[in-house]
């Protein structure tokens, strides 16, 4: 996923009856995160507090609760947009109905995710905390250097009994299938 | 009171920040704070919450649960880990369905989360454990002559519900640690405001121009410095302020510290000691002012 692509306009065609699925905002409310999203009533205190709006032409949080309000499973989960959040929390501590934006935004990011529509960064992270434990590829030269600096040896981590952990974890099964595309 | 914790480096500190954890070494063992290494420790989860809460819960609960083991409290230097390993330690332990899915994962490595630790950040242990008066006591070259303004990022005080320190509409604690180096912390507009450092990688459009913002209105109180406490906002500010410059055609100059440089120069600590000499942004001549101003 490149900039250009999140600054992509966001889908506004009219909204076809087929392409709503009106379970879409109950399954959301089952899931951890999501269970107030039928409570927004479209103030839009989360996005005029939102500092990535302000300068985002494309992100606007209400719009997303909207989008999937309605039931537009598919509009919101292609959109680059959902990727832009900061998760800085201000749409979730000042929202007035107490909704938890920023973790409706997770959950919806997450379903993105499972169907393989993300950012190739995050696939880097996961990969990268499969194979050393840490989000980052820390490179040896930083590793050495530690000893010069005078600190501690980098905690080595436990790569193989992290795995273990994660072993069913759905996204990174999309991990190791998809992870050559993009 | 004596305080130990086990320290929580996280992935961004090792990766490219260790001026902050060289700081806060030296400060914390003057202040008399033990630290104890875990050589196991994995990322706290974080990064990949966007793509699988689970993943989170896991990493962050196998982290917890090898507290546990040793039994000693975390702390942490990166508020988004303490955040991530303070949230799920409550999620898990208030959500007991969820804490039994999450113990089958453990389980496979010989793991188990009971929820016995807890979490803080290094600016809540100065506070809570330290304790202003000793800190105070402990400056021994106060900073009487600098002028500097304070950036606490998003994760040390949101979500407000999960995280309970200090308030985060105002906040106020790291005014007050700045204020007992004896150096003046200005007010400026949209102090609260996210450093952008999240939307890397997605937008760095949008998120150098957060990041430009905030300097800019540090810039028009005259502000000496920018005092951080997370290595993300350090790496948005002090790693990109020269590409903001030439990005936007500005001018700024603003040296960016880690709260312990602040602290770790107040009490009687070189700069080659406190790793000033990995900052991007030059800092000499903040460094002169305070070597001059002390003598």
């Amino acid at each position: 996923m490149t900039e250009t692509a999140t600054t992509k306009e966001p889908n506004r065609e009219p909204i076809k009856a087929s392409e709503i699925d009106p379970k879409f905002k109950y399954e959301l409310s089952r899931m951890h995160g999501s269970e107030k999203i039928l409570r927004c009533f479209q103030c839009g205190t989360c996005t005029s507090d939102c500092p990535v709006a302000r300068y985002s032409e494309t992100y606007r949080p209400r719009t997303i609760i909207r989008m999937a309000q309605l039931g537009l499973r598919d509009r919101v989960l292609n959109s680059d947009t959902l990727w832009l959040c900061a998760a800085c929390f201000t749409c979730t501590d000042r929202c007035p109905q107490d909704i938890e934006v920023a973790s409706v935004i997770r959950v919806l990011r997450n379903l993105a995710a499972e169907k393989g529509c993300v950012p190739i960064v995050f696939k880097e992270q996961a990969a990268s905390v499969l194979e050393s434990g840490y989000a980052y590829k820390i490179p040896d030269l930083r590793i050495k250097k530690r000893e010069t600096q005078g600190l501690p040896p980098l905690p080595k981590g436990n790569p193989e009994s992290i795995r273990k952990t994660l072993k069913g974890v759905k996204f990174l099964e999309n991990v190791e299938k998809k992870g050559e595309q993009q | 009171m004596s305080s130990k914790y086990l320290i929580f480096l996280g992935c961004a500190i090792p990766y490219r920040v260790s001026s902050y954890e060289i700081s806060a070494r030296k400060v914390l063992a003057k202040l008399g704070v033990e630290l104890v290494e875990m050589p196991e420790f994995n990322c706290c989860g974080l990064p990949l919450d966007p793509v699988s809460h689970e993943m989170m819960l896991i990493l962050a609960a196998r982290n917890l649960a090898l507290a546990e083991q040793r039994g000693l409290n975390i702390m942490a230097l990166c508020p988004g880990c303490a955040g991530t390993l303070k949230k799920v330690n409550k999620i898990l332990k208030e959500d007991k369905a969820l804490r039994e899915q999450i113990n089958g994962h453990l389980k496979e490595a010989g793991l188990e989360f009971k929820g016995t630790v807890t979490t803080k950040h290094l600016m809540q242990v100065l506070i809570e454990d330290v304790g202003l008066e000793k800190i105070k006591s402990a400056v021994v070259k106060p900073l009487t002559t600098l002028k500097v303004a304070e950036h606490n990022g998003c994760h040390i005080l949101r979500p407000k519900e999960y995280i309970g320190f200090d308030d985060p509409e105002d906040p106020q604690t790291l005014k007050t640690l700045i204020e007992a180096t004896g150096a003046t912390c200005l007010d400026y507009m949209d102090e609260t405001e996210c450093c952008g450092a999240p939307s890397v990688g997605v937008s760095d459009k949008v998120a150098l121009q957060l990041a430009r913002d905030k300097l800019n209105h540090v810039k028009m109180v005259d502000a000496q410095a920018l005092i951080t406490i997370c290595p993300f906002c350090h790496i948005m500010y002090d790693t990109n302020e020269l590409r903001i410059e030439k990005m936007f055609n500005e001018a700024y100059g603003i040296p960016i510290l880690h709260y312990p440089q602040l602290l770790g120069l107040a009490m009687g600590m070189s700069p080659d000691e406190l790793a000033f000499n990995e900052l991007r942004v030059n800092a000499s001549k903040l460094l002169t002012q305070v070597t001059e101003g002390a003598k």
